[in-house]
Parts: C-alpha cells; sequence; structure tokens
C-alpha cells in the first residue's frame, strides 16, 4: 500500500523540523523531504539600515553561531569601505572564529549527538540524551562541558559576552585581549586539548560497531564546497573558495567569495523554506553539494598543524582513501576540526601582534557591492549586500551552510528511510535512525531560514497518491 | 530671593520663589523621571513623565513646568503615577520601533533606562510598527525615525544653544517627525552648522554619528548644561 511518513518535530537540532517520506505502489522508498517550516525574513526587513549594524544585527539569526554571522557581515562590511584591516583585528577576529568552532562543534558531539555515539543508537531512548550520558559516563560528558564553556569564554574575553558579542564590525574590532585573558586561555588550553583527543579516541574507538550507519546514513557521491588557504591548506576566515567531487577532482579552485554567484546558484521548492543552492555550471539537482566539516576536510590538502594532520591522514585511510561520502564521518570530521582548533588557538595566542592597539581602519562607502564570507562551524557562509552611496541597505542575500546541506539532507532521509523502513508504520527505530542521520550534518534550522523555532520533529508517511498513512509527533 | 517651603512625598522641602517642583525635588534629593527635560534647555513639557500630584489640583500637573508655592503638598511616588508612568513607557515603545538587542544606544540610552526604571516587563498595547527612514545623508551623523520618541531635545538645542534652528517638527500626532531645513535630507540642510549638539541632546539611539555600529553610541547629554552655564558666565 502506497504510504507517506512523517517525522515532525525532529528532536536535538537546532530549529524546528518536518520529515516527509514517500512509499511507491510496491512499498518501497521513492522520495523524502526534510521541511524546515520556519521563516523569519531578515533579508527583507534588513533593507533599509545602515550596513555599520549589520553584524550585530544578522547575529541575531543564531544563538550557536552568532560570530560567523558577524564575522561574515564584518567582512562584507569591509569591502564596502574597501579598506585592509590592522594585522591585530583580523588575528582577533580568527581566535574568535576558532572559538566558535569549538564550542559549537562541542555542543553537537557532546550535548547533541553524544548520546548516539557514546551510548549507541540502540540504547534505551528515555536515557538516550544529555542527562542519560551524564549519568553513564560522567567524566566524559562533564569534559565535553567544560569544553563548550573554553570556547565560549574565549568568545567572551574578545567581545565582552558569549553569545552575540557586537564586536567585530567593519573596519574590524572593537576591542583587544587584555594580557591576563590570554594567560587564561592559555592555561586553559591543555586540558581542552586532552579533552578533544579523548573524544576522538572514544570516537574512533566505537566507530567499528558503526559499520551499519556509515554505509547508510547519507553515504552517495557530491560534490564538496569549502574554503581553503593560499596552499590548499584548511582555512575558516579570509580564504577561497574550492569545489571538489568525491573522485577528488577539483572543479573550481581559488575562487574569490565575491564570485560566489558564478559558482553557486539557488532554487526553491514549494515544500520548504530553506533554499536549495546548488553548483551552478551541473544544474540543480547534479549540481549539490555538501559543506561543512567534512566538506572541508575533504577539499583541504592537509590541515597545517601536526595533532590534526596526523588525525585527518588516519580518517582518510579509514574511509577507504579519497574524498569521504559518508556523512556519518561529519561527527569525526568534527572532532578533527576541534581539535586542529585548539591548535591554531595555541599558535594565535603566542602572537605578540595580538597586542597591538590600532583595531579599525575607519573609512565611509567605497563600494556599493560586497560580499562577506566565514566557514561557519556548520560550513561557508555568505553575506551579499548592495548599499546606496551613503551606506544605506538595498539588498541583502545570505546563503546559510544548512542550507547548502538540504540536498544531502534530503538523500540522507531517504536513504536511511529505504534501508530500515519496514511495512507502511513509522516506529521508534526508525525514527531514531532518521534523526541521528539529520544530526550528523548538526543543522541548523534557525540560521538557514533565518527563522526562529522550538527544537522539536514531526514524521509522516505518504502513499503513492499522497494519502496519510501514519504520522509521529515528539 | 524668596524661599517657598512645601512638602513633597511627606518631606519638607524649601525652594526659591519661581523654581519648578522638579528642581525642588531634585535639589532635595528626590526622582523624578524625565524624559524630554534636559537641563540647559527650556521645558515643554512634552513627555508627561514627570506628572505629579498636587494637593488640591484635581488634575496631574507637570513637575517641570509647575513652579512651586508656599505650602504646597506635591506627591511623586503614588501608584496611580507610578502606572501612568509604566504606561507611557510602554505607548513609547509601542509607537515607533524600539528594539535595544540592535540599536547604536543600547546601554547608554534614557527611554531603555525609564523602561527599566518604571518597571517595563512587556508592553501591553499593540505595536503600531510604523514604516520609518533612516537618513545618513549628513557627512558625520543620522536620524534614525524609527528611535525617535518626538521629546524635541535636538530642536530645542539646536534653537537655543547653537541658534541655527534647523530641527523643526512637522506632521501631526504619530505622524508627527523631526525635519531638519523645513524638511530637506540632513545633508542638504545648509543651516546645519555640524555642531552635533543634536546628537548630544538626543535621549535615544535616534541621533547617531554615522559608522556607530550597536551598543557603540557614547554621548553625555549634561554637556549641553556645560555649554550653557559657561556661556553665562561670560562678559
Amino acid at each position: 500500500m502506497p504510504t507517506t511518513i512523517l517525522i515532525d518535530p525532529v528532536t536535538r537540532i537546532e530549529g524546528h523540523a518536518r520529515i516527509s517520506i514517500y512509499l511507491d505502489e510496491a512499498g518501497e522508498v521513492s522520495d523524502a523531504r526534510f521541511h524546515v517550516t520556519e521563516f523569519r525574513g531578515f533579508e527583507r526587513f534588513c533593507l533599509g539600515r545602515p550596513f555599520w549594524e549589520m553584524p550585530a544585527i544578522t547575529a541575531r539569526i543564531c544563538g550557536i553561531c552568532p560570530v560567523s554571522h558577524i564575522l561574515a557581515s564584518a567582512r562584507a562590511g569591509d569591502a564596502i569601505l574597501a579598506v585592509n584591516l590592522p594585522p591585530a583585528a583580523e588575528k582577533l577576529r580568527r581566535l574568535m572564529n576558532l572559538a566558535q568552532i569549538v564550542q559549537s562543534h562541542t555542543l553537537s558531539v557532546f550535548h547533541l549527538s553524544g548520546p548516539d555515539l557514546f551510548l549507541g543508537f540502540e540504547s534505551d531512548p528515555a536515557r538516550r540524551n544529555i542527562f542519560g550520558l551524564i549519568a553513564a559516563e560522567p567524566e566524559l560528558a562533564r569534559a565535553g562541558i567544560k569544553l563548550r564553556q573554553f570556547g565560549q569564554e574565549l568568545i567572551e574575553r574578545l567581545g565582552g559576552r558569549k553569545i552575540h558579542p557586537a564586536w567585530a564590525v567593519p573596519g574590524g574590532v572593537r576591542s583587544g585581549l587584555a594580557d591576563a585573558d590570554r594567560a587564561a586561555v592559555a592555561a586553559a588550553l591543555p586540558a581542552a586539548r586532552a579533552t578533544a583527543r579523548e573524544a576522538l579516541a572514544r570516537f574512533k574507538g566505537a566507530l567499528p560497531g558503526f559499520s551499519e550507519e556509515v554505509a547508510s546514513y547519507g553515504r552517495f557521491a557530491s560534490l564538496f564546497l569549502a574554503m581553503v588557504g593560499e596552499h590548499g591548506t584548511w582555512e575558516h576566515y579570509g580564504g577561497q573558495l574550492r569545489i571538489m567531487d568525491s573522485q577528488g577532482h577539483i572543479l573550481a579552485d581559488h575562487v574569490p567569495p565575491e564570485e560566489y554567484a558564478e559558482l553557486i546558484g539557488e532554487t526553491a521548492e514549494d515544500w520548504s523554506y530553506l533554499k536549495f543552492p546548488y553548483y551552478r555550471p551541473y544544474g540543480y539537482p547534479d549540481g549539490s553539494y555538501r559543506v561543512g566539516p567534512l566538506a572541508r576536510l575533504n577539499v583541504c590538502r592537509s590541515f597545517g598543524t601536526p595533532l590534526a594532520d596526523a588525525e585527518l591522514v588516519e580518517m582518510r585511510r579509514r574511509a577507504g582513501g579519497g574524498p569521504v561520502t559518508a556523512s556519518f564521518f561529519y561527527h569525526y570530521a568534527r572532532l578533527i576540526e576541534i581539535l586542529g582548533s585548539l591548535e591554531l588557538i595555541e599558535r594565535l595566542l603566542d602572537d605578540p601582534e595580538l597586542s597591538a592597539r590600532r583595531l579599525r581602519a575607519e573609512a565611509d562607502v567605497n563600494r556599493l557591492d560586497a560580499v562577506g564570507c566565514s566557514e561557519a562551524p556548520r560550513g561557508t557562509l555568505f553575506h551579499h549586500y548592495r548599499v546606496d552611496e551613503r551606506g544605506l541597505l538595498t539588498y541583502v542575500n545570505l546563503i546559510i551552510a544548512t542550507g547548502q546541506n538540504n540536498a544531502a539532507m534530503n538523500r540522507t532521509v531517504a536513504q536511511i528511510a529505504g534501508r530500515y523502513l519496514r511495512g507502511d508504520r513509522l516506529d521508534e527505530g526508525l525514527l531514531n535512525r532518521v534523526e541521528g542521520g539529520i544530526r550528523a550534518f548538526d543543522p541548523c534550522l534557525s540560521c538557514s531560514t533565518h527563522a526562529i523555532g522550538i527544537p522539536a520533529l514531526t514524521a509522516r508517511l505518504y502513499g503513492p497518491a499522497g494519502q496519510l498513512l501514519d504520522e509521529v509527533a515528539r | 530671593m524668596a524661599a517657598r517651603t512645601l512638602t513633597i512625598d511627606g518631606q519638607l522641602v524649601s525652594a526659591r520663589a519661581g523654581e519648578t517642583i522638579l528642581e525642588a525635588a531634585r535639589d532635595a534629593g528626590i526622582a523624578i523621571p524625565t524624559l524630554c527635560h534636559l537641563e540647559g534647555l527650556s521645558a515643554v513639557g512634552a513627555c508627561r513623565l514627570c506628572l505629579v500630584e498636587v494637593v488640591g489640583s484635581s488634575r496631574l500637573l507637570p513637575a517641570c513646568l509647575t513652579p512651586v508655592s508656599e505650602g504646597m503638598e506635591v506627591r511623586t511616588a503614588s501608584e496611580r503615577l507610578q502606572a501612568n508612568r509604566r504606561a507611557l513607557v510602554e505607548l513609547l515603545f509601542a509607537e515607533r520601533n524600539h528594539v535595544c538587542a540592535v540599536c547604536v544606544a543600547s546601554g547608554n540610552c534614557e527611554l531603555q533606562n525609564l523602561a527599566v526604571q518604571v518597571g517595563m516587563t512587556h508592553v501591553r498595547y499593540a505595536y503600531l510598527t510604523p514604516q520609518c527612514s533612516v537618513d545618513i545623508s549628513h557627512p558625520q551623523f543620522g536620524i534614525d525615525h524609527n528611535r525617535c520618541v518626538l521629546c524635541t531635545r535636538c530642536v530645542r538645542a539646536c534653537d537655543e544653544v547653537e541658534g541655527v534652528h534647523t530641527w523643526d517638527v512637522a506632521g501631526r500626532g504619530v505622524n508627527a517627525r523631526v525635519i531638519t531645513d523645513l524638511g530637506l535630507p540632513w545633508g542638504e540642510a545648509t543651516s546645519c552648522t555640524s555642531c552635533g549638539k543634536c546628537l548630544l541632546a538626543c535621549p535615544t539611539g535616534a541621533i547617531f554619528r554615522r559608522g556607530t555600529s550597536v551598543a557603540e553610541l557614547e554621548r553625555d547629554p549634561r554637556r549641553i548644561a556645560v555649554i550653557v552655564a559657561s556661556r553665562q558666565e561670560r562678559w
């Protein structure tokens, strides 16, 4: 019998979503859709604002990764002013972005996915949450919470607050890092690094047991997009774009972010508020690509720090060489990025230039069209602004990491449903797997629709004629 | 100058004849909330936040404009007054688009401070969410009408202290807007001397320095009184 399965709401992700699974006459999964059901309209209501306010306004899109929006927006502002930043300002911005990658990835790995990864997908659902993790693995859970705190506190030491620091501004940053704060961060680094290594070791130990998940949680060929540094190394700020296919061919390289529109097209589907970006030369949907930790580690030649590079080599070896196509490895990539970010933070803290007084370049409107780009924890983030000659916004386009993983998340849901759906009913096991599969992308729906929401999941199962067969909500 | 003795909130207060209730109260250390009042500028009684109860008067009277008189009995903090003030502040928030979280003046704003002072936890009235413009045509300054409370402090500072009267008010009621040079964009207002006194006088983030980002605006409205006092000392 033809069937549609709906999972609504999806839990332990950031935002509100619904999942529909469509069955054909033979009872096989024919399609799956990950609907994002929120809408906020930042691109519209920011019109008419002075662009100097945009870092702080767009920071409010998200409470998890406000720093990404602040930095992408400030970079677009730098370009409108047409200035080069004082070197210390660039380094301080890098430091804050690394701190955010650490705290956001830790939230994903420990708080949201930790129960699946460290207690197991098949463990008792009543205990498969952060509290269950604290009860079963108090040391690991405590270390994870402290690791997130490390990142959050570094953000606070730089920007004055942990969430929504109105700190990076067009032309630079507002304040530097005091020597006492620098020493405090350095003192907390060894424990943070030990936690990152321990979590990586635990994950690698558990990985052989996840062979089914690796095989079916979104393992498919696709393109990958991420920023890379000058020599193809891992980059999170100020780099250029690279697109690679799943055979490892580099399709586009050294693309400056301001030329994103030549690289990326966007289309919409009438069943989701989330747009579908695609690699323009391949069209939609063939040009669908993935962004985020796995994409960054796939496209880069090396990470650029000793510990992370050793882990990267090992991950590639475990995945069979070449670009890693299994989305389950997003978790793995996230752990490597935490470790590498901590190494880069340590390197930056030693830089004497951080103490420079000059932190802000001053200028007026010198360019009317500008793009700012940063690697957010979840992937490449673009802010594209146009302003009038006085600096009031006339056009705003935001391309968000989660949006770019939209097509990949749909394929992941379809793959999991195809593998685990039994009959025309939704059972707990399937729901868990679908949620777990989506969680690998650590989607942030508030960001991607620039929309407000409550964490929740609904799933619906539809038959071939479109009739609703089953619905589960929680 | 003749002295007048009155009672404010049960406290005996001595004041000079001709002084306002507000001046007498402040001299006695009794705080009455104000918004349109600014030391150094004439009083207009526009915001109604300083309304007080005076025994013998059935109406509430603005403390900034009501002179003291002998034996006057004034109450500044009755429940009725407190409820009134909270309602007034809520109405100010409902009338335009005041979003502290993304405002240049956050942390340095008299309206924000008032909301805290009167205990405003939420706004009970429907927001009007008007479409207001932002004018940053001036080389140094900007005016965001979303954040203007029509206190006219900029108008008075420009007229009474700088003496050029670039600012004025056009329109009536909720459609009233402060304007420069009879409605020209600020950047084209040739009477403006770019002195920045309107910025000093503004209690909110409505008038700001171009290029200011969120919660970054710093200015001290007390400097208007300093300018006026310094000028009077000359001969």
